[in-house]
């Protein structure tokens, strides 16, 4: 397959639009957590009726449903482990889903924004994405979903405590929002180890790019509301887009700091990692990451010109082990992944400078 | 801010734990997270559910048996057979109707993880949700007549009161039939 074929196929077709704010925020998330009344919670479903939850929620959204988009739905069972492993590197599914969910499945539109996961922690798990900052319109297409599922089926729901879920920290609006931001000049200036602390006490939590207990690699960082009861969904997006917000202006500032006090030596370092990734013939992950942070906060800044934005999120996903194992073909140990992410890395930018 | 196990990586897994009242922060990196074992079976992720484990039990001592501890065996979940003690370990309800079956305990937890929160505020199911709909309303309404009686807007007052009478005249034919 040819390295253009691979990557159209490897990034899902939303992540090509360019969205607000999109020198900084690299897409918004919304996920809805939903479960079916009647129905015991997947941890403790046998086959039978968690076959059963996957032909009601298969029913409504896959032959039933006018309004929503086609939505195409695989079983858990039928994927090889590095197809699933693909779909999580893509934040199409959960780790969890891929790994632990025995009657598992997941629904998908056309271009990847919408996906709905069946039996992961809880019945059903509506999953929006879109470019940049965008987290009203996010939330407004999952409740569009949500609505179009519940005319179908009765959802375990209480007056006092909302949404039933299996989780006692998702209960209540079943809603977790996140907004995934590259934020370099903020750790270079080691202004983030402040910012971090200051964000968990507003009740919000600050992850690395794949969720629960990943590094912020790449400058990457991930933040999300932690709080699911006793706020309504408009109050838990407008806390947190106002965060948002104010992270966005202190790396702005951050970023005109370096330019203005630093220029020569922030040139010479986004130009070297630049050189790194032209001429790498094995490089580890993280190095690659910080790299490929470097470089897109050059394109960013406007010092490196001729490299397109979107080199960061397709490069990030691309070298992730299940992927790069999908571009060999073959299973591949960790020494064999760092040099094929070497070359998958020299031939992408090769294309850019044709 | 260095990783409080090894004192080497960053901390990148940051959280406040509540022990005995006392809320001690505890920062560690993803590396020692995985070495202590706080981990699900086959995950790649961090575990809240452990996390939250241990603030289900408020002091981390876990009871050896069921019988063994405060909670009255009657606590069990007859729909899915959890028991509290099982839900307190592994921090997931087994379905909805544990919800029931444990609400006498759940006040202070969802307080500790929700920022002191116990109620829903939020979204309602519009199909099941069309009586407590009018419930929330009927809610606002009254409020919005005291407001309109505070700022002697006697018109709009009365026009909600009949409102307000109408929705609790229907609620109350539903309940009767
Ligand atoms: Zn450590
Ligand atoms: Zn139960």
């Amino acid at each position: 397959m040819s390295l253009e074929r691979f990557i159209s196929d490897a990034i899902s077709p939303w992540m090509k639009r360019e969205g607000p704010e999109s020198d900084i925020v690299l897409s918004s998330r919304v996920r809805l957590a939903r479960n079916i009344h009647q129905y015991v919670f997947p941890i403790a479903a046998d086959k039978e009726s968690a076959h059963e939850v996957i032909s009601a929620i298969s029913t409504c959204m896959v032959e039933d449903n006018e309004e929503a988009e086609k939505l195409e739905m695989l079983m858990m069972e039928e994927l090889k482990p590095v197809q699933k492993r693909v779909l999580v590197e893509k934040h199409l599914i959960s780790p969890n889903l891929a790994e632990q969910a025995k009657y598992g499945a997941v629904l998908m539109n056309a271009d990847e924004s919408v996906s709905i996961m069946v039996n992961e922690e809880d019945h059903i798990r509506i999953q929006c994405l879109a470019p940049g900052f965008q987290l009203e319109e996010v939330l407004h297409r999952a409740n569009e979903i949500d609505d179009s599922i519940e005319k179908n089926v009765d959802y375990a729901f209480d007056e006092k405590r909302g949404y039933l879920t299996s989780c006692p920290t998702n209960v209540g609006t079943g809603l977790r929002a996140s907004v995934m931001m590259h934020l370099p000049a903020l750790v270079l200036s080691k202004k983030m180890s402040r910012i971090i602390p200051a964000i968990n006490q507003l009740g919000l939590a600050v992850r690395g790019i794949y969720g629960e207990g990943t590094e912020a690699q790449g400058n990457i960082f991930q933040i999300s509301n932690q709080m699911t009861l006793g706020k309504s969904e408009e109050d838990i997006m407008e806390d947190l887009a106002g965060v948002v917000m104010q992270v966005i202006q202190q790396e702005r500032a951050a970023r005109k700091q370096l330019q203005d006090g630093l220029k020569l030596q922030l040139e010479d370092k986004l130009f070297r990692s630049l050189g790194t990734l032209e001429n790498c013939r094995i490089i580890q992950s993280k190095e690659a990451a910080k790299c490929l942070s470097d470089v897109r906060l050059g394109i960013d800044l406007e010092i490196l010109p001729g490299i397109s934005k979107t080199i960061l999120n397709e490069l990030m996903i691309l070298t992730q082990p299940g992927f790069l194992q999908q571009y060999a073909g073959e299973v591949l140990t960790p020494e064999e992944r760092d040099i094929r992410r070497a070359t998958l890395i020299r031939e992408r930018i090769k294309l850019e400078n044709r | 801010m260095n990783c409080e196990e090894c004192h080497e990586r960053e901390a990148s897994l940051h959280f406040t734990k509540i022990i005995n009242g006392e809320k001690t922060e505890f920062h560690i990196c993803e590396h020692c997270a995985k070495e202590k074992g706080e981990f699900l079976p086959g995950s790649n992720s961090f575990s809240i559910h452990q996390l939250l484990s241990g603030l289900l039990h408020g002091d981390g001592h876990v009871p050896n048996t069921p019988s063994s501890n405060f909670i009255p065996p009657s606590l069990t979940c007859e729909k899915c057979g959890m028991s509290y003690y099982q839900f307190a370990k592994i921090g997931r309800f087994g379905c909805e109707n544990c919800y029931k079956a444990f609400d006498s305990k759940l006040n202070p937890i969802f307080k500790r993880v929700h920022g002191g929160n116990t109620l829903h505020a939020g979204k309602i199911p519009l199909r099941a949700g069309s009586s407590i709909q009018e419930k929330k309303q009927l809610q606002q309404l009254k409020q919005a007549l005291q407001q309109y009686i505070l700022n002697e807007e006697f018109e709009k007052a009365a026009e909600t009161r009949d409102v307000i009478r109408e929705i609790e005249h229907r609620l109350q034919q539903g309940r009767d039939t």
